[in-house]
């Protein structure tokens, strides 16, 4: 069993000649949680989604747990999948169904197991995740901070070997916040299982992770522990982590001379 | 600067003729991705077939939940072909004949279109704004990451649920349509009860009437439905997105609807 659950090396993708991802290197050993940062828009989504074969990369190598992702048909991808747990920016709870039904969804759909069985663990999920007694509410009476919790519990639903986390801070209250990034780290410890957390949070993630990535412009800029990430004197790992407002990445969207724009030059004049 | 001025006017002319151009290519190219979505969805029927309970829900919020719209309708549609049937016919001293000419009305053609639009209206916009707003909301997504085909587990069974409904709503639209008809020119305005019924009954054909009929309202069916899942499966994930995608839906259904209808009715009824 290689030490490495996923790893990917050079690896190309873009929406038609929209580059994303140029070129990224990255590994994720086993049960360790790790954490790719970067600013919004550097392709840290996209990367999730390549990661889980929903993307094919136009070039690169992308191993997970031992196969090559780029190479697997349908039937191998989806078998792929089976070991793999997504948690949505938003949730992505099935609105139609209640707490319990969504926890359930991927034991009935993709197992045989009695209906008594499906229970007991989708119980045993809900109450991981502190909601047991929400089982029959319906999505729309959760608060944002529940309904993460509810998509957590079903993305644990069949005990996956890879656990990954698509912004799982965002529009969280404190408490939530802590709730949700305190079970990252237990769920991960519990089911041995490894676990990848895209964020730009780093006051909350830095808590919890083994090792972190930083990523701009579809590249890994700098890597580490957290302790080495906040020391780090890179400028951009500078601004990220300390939330400077002007530096590598500047405050002013590229454009026109303010002062021509203004048409001051002309009045001058 | 006269040169410079024509060639404005050249290249508005010309970004004219190349924006159409472009405009049948990408509706050619939407057409082309349509088939492919209908054929995937087709392919991945066996789901459906495995468990017929997710086409019967689908049947119910479809089906059923149009009941009530389809049905008022189509007691109204009755009663107008009834009151305006008999004034005419009156007219030759022929208003026996009212039982055939609401049959054959709705039998025909008022039968099939009104419930297929009908239809589209009320259930394949709600069909196709239930897929984009699971599309908006990162369900299909999520589905596909639990290894779970959401053609297979979500479009395809609203698809057939469609196509199922459509044939069964008509038949009960017809049949209320009928029922109106025989309350305004039977119960109210007086036409003979007996001439009403066995005239209907000697005049209209099995196969030429009531099977095509039948046959139209399931092409009506097939198109309302592919239209539908497609629409919602195809649209931009955004608030905008689904509300074009709605309302495209209704149009786009509702232009196919009554071309096919054309179609339909000059390859079946050449004989007259």
């Amino acid at each position: 069993m290689p030490s490495d659950f996923v790893e990917i090396s050079g690896l190309h993708f873009g929406y038609g000649r929209r580059k994303i991802l140029k070129g990224l290197d990255l590994r994720v050993p086993r049960g360790k949680v790790v954490s790719i940062m970067g600013g919004s828009g550097c392709g840290k989504t996209t990367l999730l989604r390549v990661i889980g074969g929903a993307l094919r990369p136009s070039a690169g190598t992308l191993i997970v747990d031992g196969e090559s992702v780029n190479e697997l048909d349908r039937d191998g991808l989806y078998r792929l999948r089976r070991k793999m747990g997504m948690l949505f920016q938003l949730g992505a709870l099935f609105t139609d169904l209640s707490v319990f039904d969504n926890v359930a969804f991927p034991m009935r759909e993709r197992t045989d197991l009695p209906e008594p069985i499906v229970r007991d663990l989708v119980l045993m999920k809900l109450h991981a995740v502190g909601l047991r007694g929400a089982s029959k509410l319906m999505p729309n009476e959760l608060s944002g901070g529940m309904s993460r919790r509810v998509a957590l519990a079903r993305a644990v639903a069949l005990d996956p070997q890879l656990i990954m986390y698509d912004e799982p801070f965002t529009g969280l209250d404190p408490i939530s916040l802590g709730v949700i990034s305190n079970l990252i780290r237990t769920l991960n410890d519990a089911l041995g299982a490894t676990s990848i957390v895209v964020t730009h949070d780093v006051r909350e993630s830095m808590k919890i992770l083994d090792y972190c990535y930083l990523m701009a412009e579809g590249q890994i800029v700098a890597q580490g522990t957290p302790a080495e990430m906040l020391g780090s004197e890179l400028p951009y790992a500078r601004q990220f982590f300390h939330g400077e407002i002007d530096g590598a990445v500047p405050f002013h969207y590229p454009g026109t001379d303010y002062g021509a724009e203004l048409g001051l030059a002309t009045r001058a004049r | 600067m006269p040169n410079s001025g024509s060639r404005h006017v050249l290249d508005n002319k010309w970004s004219a003729v190349s924006g159409l151009g472009r405009q049948a290519v990408e509706a050619f190219l939407r057409l082309g991705y349509a088939t492919r979505v209908l054929g995937l969805t087709l392919m991945n029927s066996n789901v459906s077939a495995r468990r017929p309970r997710l086409v019967v829900r689908e049947v119910y919020f479809s089906g059923v939940l149009s009941l009530v719209i389809i049905l008022v309708s189509g007691l109204f549609v009755g009663m107008v072909l009834g009151l305006q049937g008999y004034q005419t016919l009156k007219v030759y001293g022929a208003e026996s004949s009212l039982g055939v000419l609401v049959a054959f009305s709705l039998l025909r053609e008022l039968g099939p279109v009104i419930t297929a639009l009908l239809f589209a209206s009320r259930a394949g916009s709600a069909v196709t704004a239930e897929i984009g707003l699971m599309k908006a909301t990162e369900q299909l997504r999520a589905m596909e990451m639990m290894a779970v085909d959401p053609i297979a587990r979500v479009v395809a069974p609203r698809f057939w649920a469609g196509v199922i409904s459509t044939p069964l709503l008509t038949a009960m639209f017809t049949a209320m349509g009928i029922y109106g008809g025989y309350l305004v020119g039977v119960i109210l305005l007086g036409v003979d009860q007996g001439s009403f019924w066995s005239q209907m009954q000697s005049a209209v054909d099995f196969r030429e009437d009531v099977v095509n009929g039948l046959l139209k309202s399931i092409a009506f069916g097939i198109a309302i439905s592919w239209i539908a899942v497609f629409e919602g499966y195809d649209a931009p994930p955004t608030a905008e997105g689904v509300s074009g995608a709605t309302t495209r839906t209704v149009v786009t259904s509702a232009l196919t609807i009554l071309f096919l209808d054309y179609i339909l009715t000059s390859l079946m009824f050449r004989g007259f």
